[in-house]
């Protein structure tokens, strides 16, 4: 029965727009699509941004993965390198200190009137995206130096996925404590 | 219903709300949240508009092809969305420039959007050559237990925090 949902174009779009209205309203009530709150997180003063990251894995991370043992839902790990991950990692970053939003805060940020998220950010990242897919050819030699396919840390480590499931999840609650403790 | 009205949620509230959202996305879209991916599809779309049907032969626009997806159905919700919850709070307001950006380096409306331009632009180069963003690597990766993820979310925040501190904390004292 899933399938044919997942099959149907149209109503794909739909629910696509519907879970984006869900994820905008609660990133703008999380205070996310705020330049201020963004840039406190990367100047360490506000943790803000981390402690919505840190739950939403959490909550995911266990939800998913009980998905998945079930049946009702399939991984898609994104492939990735050194050379991708991590320097493209690193660009990005330089990119969203100067800019103080991400890809997806930006658009929450148009929405509650932010002009410099429109036409500075929403406009740099479209040209980004498509100089990078103008070079994409050349920049492959450095985009898959130490590949690694789409792996995941069970793999990696060679043990029980649940093993990995239940020790991200400590190391979550612990860091959310501590982070609590700490009144950042 | 004045949870709705509300200026800010807990931090824990939204990010359980996001962790059910992609269960959800997971299960009636097989789809992980993500948004960098929508804008090297509308890159591709505006090129079309000059350089038509030839555009889609770029090597990688046969991998994204620039057509409207459920993703960028996707992002144009979250605009939708935080509009909603920005005119419920009575948050809803034009601005150019942030109040922290404002007492740091000025209220100049062209030196932040030259500022944003910039970064906009490194960011999303550094989005498709990571192959993610916070969304799509930062949460819905991390959760799928991908290295690739937890390598590329940490490099984020490395690279934002060095060049803020830069910003912040040497270049504007």
């Amino acid at each position: 029965m899933l399938a044919a949902i997942h099959a149907k174009r149209k109503l794909q779009l739909l629910i696509g727009l519907g879970l984006g209205i869900v994820f905008g309203f609660l990133l703008q009530k999380g205070g996310v699509t705020n330049y201020d709150v963004i840039i406190g997180q990367l100047l360490l003063s506000d943790f803000t941004v981390v402690r919505i990251m840190l739950s939403a894995v959490l909550v995911g991370t266990l939800g998913v993965h009980l998905l998945t043992a079930m049946g009702w839902a399939r991984l898609h790990p994104k492939p990735g390198s050194i050379g991708m991950s991590v320097l493209g990692g690193l660009i990005f970053g330089v990119g969203f200190g100067l800019l103080g939003y991400c890809p997806g805060t930006v658009a929450g940020a148009v929405g509650q009137g932010c002009l410099d998220a429109l036409f500075g950010g929403v406009v740099g990242i479209l040209l980004g995206a498509w100089v990078f897919a103008a070079l994409y050819p050349r920049l492959e030699p450095i985009l898959t130096k130490v590949d690694f396919g789409e792996l995941t840390l069970p793999e990696l480590l060679k043990v029980n996925r649940w093993a990995v499931v239940a020790a991200v999840a400590v190391l979550l609650v612990i860091l959310l404590v501590l982070i609590d403790k700490a009144r950042l | 219903m004045d949870w709705l009205r509300m200026e800010q949620w807990h931090p824990y509230v939204v990010g359980a709300g996001i962790g059910l959202l992609s269960w959800v996305s997971f299960v009636i879209s097989d789809k992980p949240l993500g948004c960098s991916t929508a804008f090297a599809r509308t890159g591709g779309m505006i090129e079309k508009l000059f350089r038509g049907s030839k555009v889609a032969e770029k090597p990688y626009y046969q991998r994204f092809a620039p057509v409207i997806d459920w993703e960028w159905m996707l992002v144009v919700g979250v605009i939708i969305g935080a509009f909603i919850s920005a005119r419920l709070s009575g948050q809803f307001e034009w601005s150019w420039i942030p109040s922290r950006w404002q007492a740091t380096v000025g209220g100049s409306r062209f030196v932040r959007w030259v500022v944003a331009l910039i970064g906009g632009t490194i960011m999303g180069f550094g989005a498709r050559w990571a192959g993610g963003c916070t969304s799509g690597h930062g949460i819905s990766g991390t959760l799928q237990l991908a290295v690739s993820s937890w390598l590329a979310a940490a490099s984020f925040f490395v690279g934002g925090i060095i060049t803020a501190m830069l910003i912040f904390k040497v270049l504007m004292t």
